[in-house]
């Protein structure tokens, strides 16, 4: 099982908001894929699958904050 | 992360007057260019009046009604950048750097701040005093705003970009709350009192950009 967690994103940024999720629970990634959009003061950032696989587990739904380091989903 | 002294190279390309999709076109294949190893891009572009809103910018921020747009043929996108509702129009520069942050540290404030950097000297060469406003990205002379920010990065490398008002018609920005905020628009013709040489500003804006982002112009 992989997590995808929401990396450090520079200085003084702590958490961004769930914008977009590329794919649901239940969908099929590929390692490297764009799987979810954050938005953070004036940038969208995407998170990367970080590993190919289902997608588990969608821990932070879209319009709620996420704190930098948290587990975003998971992949299996 | 790079050494101070390397110098990144930088493709220049002007996409002169552009429909906002088209352009947008253009980067989202310099955008897939980068990510395999591709020198950085910078886009300059003016579009034909357009609104584009942020990925959560808010439709209440939009204060014509579609149909009213419509007539004045003015569409509204919106798209995978952040911040609120933006006006682009003629007489406005935008530039669309695409550009890989892992030689940037992978900092997204500090790459905003750079880019409000670029604008704030730039303006100095129109001897105006431009200045940031704590809490609200983008470039402001006085309480006016002068230039709009908004970015998206996939992959760490960064696309969309920055309007900054030239020769804008700033009339057109009634049409919107600009970035959802009650402020009022400015541009460099208004403060000069003269229109000013589209092509000038571009000249000096590349410079500014590639002194600042430490790139070598190709």
């Amino acid at each position: 099982m992989s997590n995808v967690i929401l990396p450090e994103l520079g200085e003084g940024i702590e958490k961004a908001t769930v914008a977009f999720w590329h794919f649901r629970v239940g969908d099929q990634v590929s390692e490297g894929d764009d799987i979810v959009e954050l938005v953070t003061d004036k940038a969208t950032f995407n998170v990367s699958a970080t590993a190919s696989g289902r997608v588990k587990q969608i821990l932070i739904e879209e319009g709620k904050p996420a704190q930098i380091g948290q587990v975003l989903a998971v992949i299996e | 992360m790079r050494q101070c002294h390397q110098l990144l190279s930088c493709k220049l390309k002007d996409l002169g007057l552009i429909g906002y999709p088209e352009a947008f076109s253009v980067q989202k294949q310099a955008v897939e260019d980068v990510i395999r190893g591709n020198s950085q891009m910078l886009f300059l572009c003016e579009h034909p009046a357009v609104l584009t809103m942020g990925r959560l910018g808010r439709e209440d921020n939009i204060l014509l009604s579609r149909r009213d747009l419509q007539q004045k043929n003015v569409d509204v996108l919106r798209i995978d950048r952040g911040g609120e509702v933006t006006l682009h129009s003629p007489g406005q520069i935008v530039l669309y750097p695409v550009l890989n942050l892992n030689f940037f540290g992978r900092d997204l404030k500090k790459y905003l701040v750079n880019l409000e950097q670029v604008a704030i000297d730039l303006l100095r060469d129109f001897d105006i005093v431009a200045n940031r406003i704590e809490g609200q990205r983008g470039v402001w002379v006085g309480k006016e705003k002068i230039a709009s920010i908004g970015i998206g990065v996939r992959k760490w490398v960064a696309y969309h970009g920055m309007a900054i008002n030239v020769n804008t018609d700033l009339n057109n920005f009634e049409m919107i709350k600009p970035c959802g905020l009650d402020v009022r628009m400015t541009s460099i013709q208004k403060i000069r009192g003269t229109e000013i040489l589209q092509e000038t500003v571009k000249e000096k804006l590349v410079g500014h950009f590639c002194r600042i982002f430490q790139l070598e112009k190709i």
